[in-house]
C-alpha cells in the first residue's frame, strides 16, 4: 500500500498565500527601537527631555549670575532681557534658579527611579532564586512594608538625614524597593525553570551570572517601561515633599522648592512669573517622561507591532494607489 | 442578591480561618510600624524640649526625667508597646496637657471626611468616563480622558490646585478659596484630590474593559443573543471591575497622604499638618501616635479591602 499518497497530499496552491510571512523578519532590540523612532510623539518627548537636561547642565554654566546670588537693586523684575525668567525677591536670576532646580529635580527623577529598582532588583533575584524560606520571608517583609504608606517613611528618614539630593534618593530606595522586588520575584520564578537556565546551570554558571546574565535580558524591556514611569512619581515625589517643607534645603534649591515659593505670590500679576516658570518646567518634564514611558511600552508590546505592520502598510499602499502606481498586492 | 450567594456556606469554617490569618498578619503589620517608626524618630538629632523652647540644659533634662525620655530606649519601647496595646497615645511633648488621642479625635474626621468625599466622587467618576472610554474607542471622550490623565499627571497637585483656586475662587467666586466652615469649602479640596483618583481609575478600567471584551466568554453571550446593554452591563463590567477593588487598599493609604499637600493648600484642619509639625517639633509622643495611627487606619481599609475581595470573587481561594 502506498502511504505517501494517503498521508501526504499535495497543498493546493490557492492556500500558499496563507502561510507567507507577512513582514521581514528582525531581531528583538533593534526592531523595538525603530518602532519608537517612528513614533512621533516619542520623538518629541526625547528631545524635549534632551532640552531640559541640557539646558539645566548648561545654562547655570554660562549665565553670568550664580543661582544664589543676591542683587537687592534688582530684585522682583518681570521678565526682561538680562534676566529672562525675571529675578526673586532678594534679586536672584530666576533663569539660573530654575535651571539650577532642574538639575536636582533631574538627578532625583533618575536616582529616584533607579535607587528603589536596583534594590527591589536584588531582594527580587534573591528571593525568586533561593526560593523556600528565604522567598518566604523577604515576601512577608514585603507584604508588611506595601502596606505601610510610604509617604511616612520618607518624612520620618528625610528628617533624620536632612534634606538634600542624595538622601532624598536614599529614603525612596528604602521605601520604595518593594514593587520591583515583587515583579522581578514573578519574573525569575517564570524563568527559572526553563531549559536555557537549565542549559546554564549545567554549564557550571552561579546562581547570580544566571539570573543578571541569562534572565535579565528577558526582562529588559518590562524594566525599561517601569523605570520610565517611575522617574516622573519622583520628581512628583521631590515636589511634594518641597511643599511640605521637607525637599532640598536651601540655599540649593530645586524645581519642587521653586514652585513651592512661587505658589505663594502665584495671585499677584507682578510676581506670576516666580510661579509661572519652575511650574511649567517641572510640568514639561513630568509629561515628556510619562509620555516617552507610554511611547516605550507600545514599541516593547509584541502585540501592537503587527497592527502596526499593518496599518503602515495598508497607508503605503493606498498612497502608491493615489499616484496612480502600479501596486503589486 | 448575586454578590452574597457568589459566598457558599458551606466554606465558612475555611473563611473565619482566612479571616482570622489576614487579621493576625495586620497585627503583624501595626507592630512592625510601630517599632520602626519607634527607633526612626529616636534617631532624630536633639531632643524635644530643646527645640520647642530654648530651656536651659538642667530644665530640660528634668524634664527629659520626667517623661522618662532618660530611661532606656528598650524600657521606653516596652512601655510604648503597653500603652500601644490600651490604644492610649500618651500626651504631647511639645504641648503640655493636649492627648494625641483628642487630637485625632478632634482633626482625623476632617481628614476622613476629604477621603471619603474624594472617594465617593472620583471612583465612581473613573469607573463611568473608563467605560465610556472604552465603549466608545477613539472618540472625542476617549482622547478628552486621555488629555486629564496626562495633566494630572504631569502637574503637580499643588499647582492644580493654586490654578484651580485662581479659577473658582479669584475669577469666578463660586467656591471659598480657603478655610473649613461648611460643605462649600470641601469642594474644591475634593475635586483636588479626586482628579488623580478619576485619572487613574478612568485609564485603568478603560484598558479591563478592552481587556475582558477579547474574552471567549463575552463572544459567548454574545453569541446567546443578548443585548448589547446586558453584555456590558453584567458580563463585561462585572468581570473588568474586579481588579480595580485590590486597588482599592492602596488607594486608601495614597489618598490620606496626598491629603498632607491639599490640607495644607486649602488651610484645611487636618490631622497631616499635625503630624508635619509634631516632626519638626521633635513630639515623640505626638509623631508617633499620628503614625501608627494612620498606619491601623491604612492597614484596616487593606484587611476590609481584602474580605471584600473575597465576597466579591467567588473565584479567589478562601483557604
Amino acid at each position: 500500500m502506498d502511504t505517501r499518497e494517503l498521508d501526504f497530499t499535495p497543498v493546493p496552491e490557492s492556500s500558499r498565500d496563507a502561510d507567507q510571512i507577512v513582514r521581514p523578519s528582525t531581531r528583538y532590540w533593534p526592531e523595538v527601537w525603530k518602532r519608537l523612532f517612528r513614533n512621533r510623539l516619542a520623538v518629541f518627548c526625547l528631545i524635549l527631555i534632551a532640552v531640559i537636561a541640557v539646558l539645566a547642565i548648561v545654562a547655570p554654566i554660562l549665565s553670568p549670575y550664580a543661582y544664589d546670588e543676591a542683587d537687592l537693586m534688582a530684585s522682583n523684575l518681570a521678565p526682561c532681557r538680562e534676566h529672562p525668567f525675571g529675578t526673586d525677591k532678594t534679586g536672584r536670576d530666576m533663569w539660573t534658579r530654575v535651571w539650577v532646580g532642574a538639575r536636582a529635580s533631574l538627578l532625583i527623577g533618575f536616582l529616584g527611579a533607579l535607587a528603589p529598582f536596583l534594590l527591589g532588583t536584588v531582594i527580587g533575584a534573591t528571593s525568586g532564586w533561593c526560593g523556600g524560606w528565604v522567598d518566604m520571608v523577604i515576601m512577608r517583609i514585603c507584604d508588611i512594608m506595601l502596606c505601610i504608606p510610604s509617604m511616612i517613611y520618607l518624612i520620618l528618614l528625610l528628617i533624620v538625614m536632612g534634606g538634600s539630593v542624595q538622601s532624598m534618593v536614599l529614603a525612596m530606595a528604602l521605601s520604595g524597593w518593594m514593587g520591583s522586588a515583587r515583579g522581578f520575584r514573578g519574573r525569575v520564578m517564570q524563568f527559572k525553570n526553563r531549559e536555557f537556565t537549565l542549559a546554564a546551570r549545567l554549564q557550571g554558571a552561579s546562581g547570580a551570572r544566571i539570573v543578571f546574565r541569562h534572565i535579565l535580558p528577558n526582562i529588559l524591556g518590562n524594566i525599561a517601561v517601569g523605570l520610565s514611569s517611575a522617574v516622573p512619581g519622583a520628581i512628583f515625589m521631590e515636589a511634594g515633599m518641597s511643599y511640605i517643607g521637607l525637599g532640598v534645603t536651601p540655599p540649593r534649591t530645586s524645581l519642587g522648592q521653586l514652585s513651592t515659593e512661587g505658589i505663594n505670590f502665584f495671585m499677584l500679576p507682578s510676581k506670576f512669573h516666580l510661579f509661572l516658570f519652575p511650574a511649567l518646567v517641572i510640568s514639561l518634564m513630568i509629561f515628556a517622561f510619562f509620555m516617552f514611558g507610554n511611547c516605550l511600552r507600545d514599541a516593547l508590546d509584541p502585540r501592537l507591532r503587527d497592527e502596526e505592520y499593518n496599518a503602515r502598510r495598508l497607508r503605503s499602499l493606498r498612497r502608491a494607489l493615489r499616484r496612480g502606481k502600479k501596486v503589486q498586492a | 442578591m448575586s454578590l452574597l450567594s457568589s459566598v457558599s456556606w458551606k466554606g465558612w469554617d475555611s473563611m473565619l480561618r482566612y479571616i482570622l490569618r489576614r487579621f493576625l498578619i495586620s497585627l503583624a503589620t501595626v507592630w512592625m510600624i510601630a517599632t520602626i517608626c519607634f527607633f526612626l524618630i529616636r534617631m532624630l538629632p536633639g531632643n524635644p524640649f530643646i527645640v520647642a523652647n530654648p530651656l536651659d540644659m538642667t530644665n530640660a533634662e528634668r524634664l527629659m526625667d520626667y517623661y522618662g525620655l532618660s530611661d532606656p530606649l528598650w524600657q521606653q519601647y516596652v512601655r510604648f508597646l503597653g500603652n500601644l496595646v490600651h490604644l492610649d497615645f500618651g500626651y504631647s511633648l511639645a504641648h503640655p496637657g493636649r492627648s494625641v488621642n483628642d487630637v485625632i479625635i478632634q482633626y482625623f474626621p476632617v481628614t476622613a471626611q476629604l477621603a471619603v468625599q474624594a472617594i465617593l466622587f472620583g471612583i465612581p467618576t473613573g469607573i463611568l468616563l473608563g467605560i465610556l472610554s472604552a465603549y466608545r474607542r477613539g472618540s472625542g471622550l476617549d482622547y478628552g480622558t486621555q488629555m486629564l490623565t496626562i495633566l494630572t499627571t504631569a502637574i503637580p497637585s499643588y499647582v492644580l490646585a493654586a490654578l484651580l483656586q485662581l479659577l473658582f475662587s479669584v475669577q469666578l467666586h463660586w467656591f471659598p478659596a480657603s478655610g473649613w466652615k461648611n460643605f462649600s469649602y470641601t469642594i474644591l479640596p475634593t475635586i483636588c484630590l479626586s482628579l488623580g483618583l478619576i485619572a487613574g481609575y478612568c485609564r485603568f478600567m478603560r484598558t479591563l474593559m478592552l481587556e475582558v471584551g477579547q474574552q471567549d466568554y463575552l463572544r459567548t453571550a454574545k453569541a446567546k443573543g443578548l443585548s448589547n446593554i446586558r453584555i456590558i452591563v453584567f458580563h463585561q463590567i462585572r468581570n473588568a471591575i474586579l481588579p480595580l477593588v485590590t486597588n482599592l487598599g492602596l488607594e486608601i493609604a495614597g489618598l490620606l497622604m496626598g491629603s498632607y499637600v491639599i490640607e495644607k493648600i486649602f488651610s484645611v484642619p487636618g490631622l497631616g499638618k499635625y503630624f508635619v509639625t509634631s516632626i519638626n517639633e521633635l513630639d515623640y509622643t505626638m509623631a508617633l501616635g499620628l503614625v501608627v495611627f494612620q498606619a491601623v487606619v491604612v492597614v484596616a481599609a487593606n484587611f476590609l479591602v481584602d474580605l471584600l475581595y473575597g465576597i466579591v470573587d467567588p473565584r479567589v481561594k478562601v483557604a
